[in-house]
């Protein structure tokens, strides 16, 4: 009978390699994404559920719950700033290209 | 620990590379990102010594508040100036790094041959601290003069800055987004602030951190258009400012008075004293830090 802090030593790591992978590929995204929204989309979705996962990870090898407490409020925290960050620079990005429309004094088109 | 090592090492590079693309980088704009960036993994670097103290002062002002700083002041400064300089201008600033860097080694190499074990003295005194975290101790107890010193320097430093005039300019109005986040996050950088004053005769935190913490979250606030209008006029806004050093002051002149000498507590009062002076220096420290970063807006005159 294997004890169970090994067993969760073990299934810890498919959880903290997928956060690794998410992360890469958020990173991958945002260095070669063609434009602001996608870009954006990539940082912020593959990066809150890489750290979401490498912290579900981390808290199977945790030996107590008030550490595991602190890592999944860092998260909840971290996701929200993610989020409300990316909706900030995807209006500030929108009103720019709004802006730059109107000084090449082109009429707005409504589907856009 | 191979896999340690490694990690130290690319963090190395890293700082080392950020360092000198943020200082040769041909926009501005990218070189303050890239500066906020270095500050960043600066604070890493320093958990990764062990020193969570400088870590939390590092990421709160270095990265958070000076890239706010940086960035405002870029976003008055209009058309960015031209980087280069001439061949006289590289020469002279090489000599000058060259001398810069050692004095900086004349002052660092003694410390190296130290002949006396800081740390063991500290750790032999920490019973008459009054507090259990060593770095508080040291800052505050045994050489409390230092941190009073600070304190002043960054009044000063205020001061310098209000001589350059009112900041000017409005912000936009703010999305109903940043507004709502803002209000969410003033309350819990309140919090934040009181845990770490708290836990800084326990643990790393403490005035500095706390009063980073907090003027983030008023930081915060201003940008979305919530904070009043604050500023050196306002009594209220001086009476923070002023009352680090004054607590400090006062607690200097009384032991001086009634005790042994100038900032040597009696043992029974010391986490009492060091606590008061904490919680005022953590106000001044947060009015100080948000109205420089701020700046003060221009009165309507009465």
């Amino acid at each position: 009978m294997v004890e169970l802090s090994v067993w969760l030593y073990w299934l810890s790591w498919p959880l903290l390699i997928a956060g690794i992978f998410f992360f890469l590929a958020g990173t991958v995204g945002l260095l070669r994404f063609p434009d602001v929204y996608s870009r954006l989309h990539a940082v912020t979705k593959a990066d809150t559920l890489g750290l979401g996962l490498v912290v579900v990870g981390l808290s199977l090898r945790s030996d107590s719950w008030y550490s595991v407490g602190m890592m999944v409020l860092v998260w909840v925290l971290i996701m929200a700033s993610g989020a409300t960050a990316c909706q900030l620079l995807a209006r500030y990005q929108r009103e720019a290209e709004l802006a730059a429309r109107v000084t090449r004094q082109e009429p707005p088109s409504d589907a856009d | 620990m191979p896999i340690e090592v490694a990690f130290d090492a690319v963090l190395v590079l890293l700082l080392l590379g950020l360092a000198g693309t943020a200082l040769h980088v041909r926009r501005l704009y990218t070189a303050v990102l890239l500066f906020v960036i270095f500050g960043l993994l600066l604070a890493i670097t320093w958990a990764r010594l062990g020193a969570v103290d400088l870590a939390l002062a590092e990421a709160a002002i270095g990265a958070g508040l000076i890239g706010v700083m940086l960035l405002t002041a870029l976003a008055r400064s209009g058309a960015e100036p031209a980087m280069r300089s001439g061949r006289l201008g590289v020469a002279v600033s090489s000599v000058l790094a060259v001398l810069v860097t050692a004095l900086l080694a004349l002052a660092v190499l003694p410390l190296a041959e130290r002949t006396v074990d800081l740390p063991e003295l500290v750790s032999a005194q920490m019973t008459n601290s009054g507090v259990s975290h060593p770095v508080t101790a040291v800052l505050l107890n045994f050489r409390g003069w230092d941190t009073l010193l600070e304190l002043v320097v960054l009044l000063l430093a205020f001061l310098g800055v209000r001589q350059l005039g009112p900041a000017g300019g409005s912000l936009p109005a703010a999305w109903p987004l940043l507004d709502a986040w803002s209000r969410l996050l003033a309350p819990l950088s309140i919090m934040l602030a009181g845990y770490l004053l708290w836990r800084g005769s326990a643990a790393p935190g403490g005035a500095f951190q706390a009063g980073a913490v907090l003027a983030a979250g008023a930081v915060m606030l201003h940008l979305a258009g919530l904070l009043p209008r604050i500023g050196w006029s306002n009594w209220q806004v001086r009476v923070l400012m002023l009352a680090g050093i004054a607590v400090f002051a006062l607690v200097a002149a009384g032991t001086h008075w009634l005790g042994a000498g100038w900032l040597n507590y009696p043992l029974s009062w010391s986490k009492a004293l060091i606590v008061l002076v904490e919680i005022a220096a953590t106000c001044s420290i947060a009015t100080t830090l948000t109205l420089l970063v701020i700046g003060e807006r221009e009165q309507p005159t009465p």
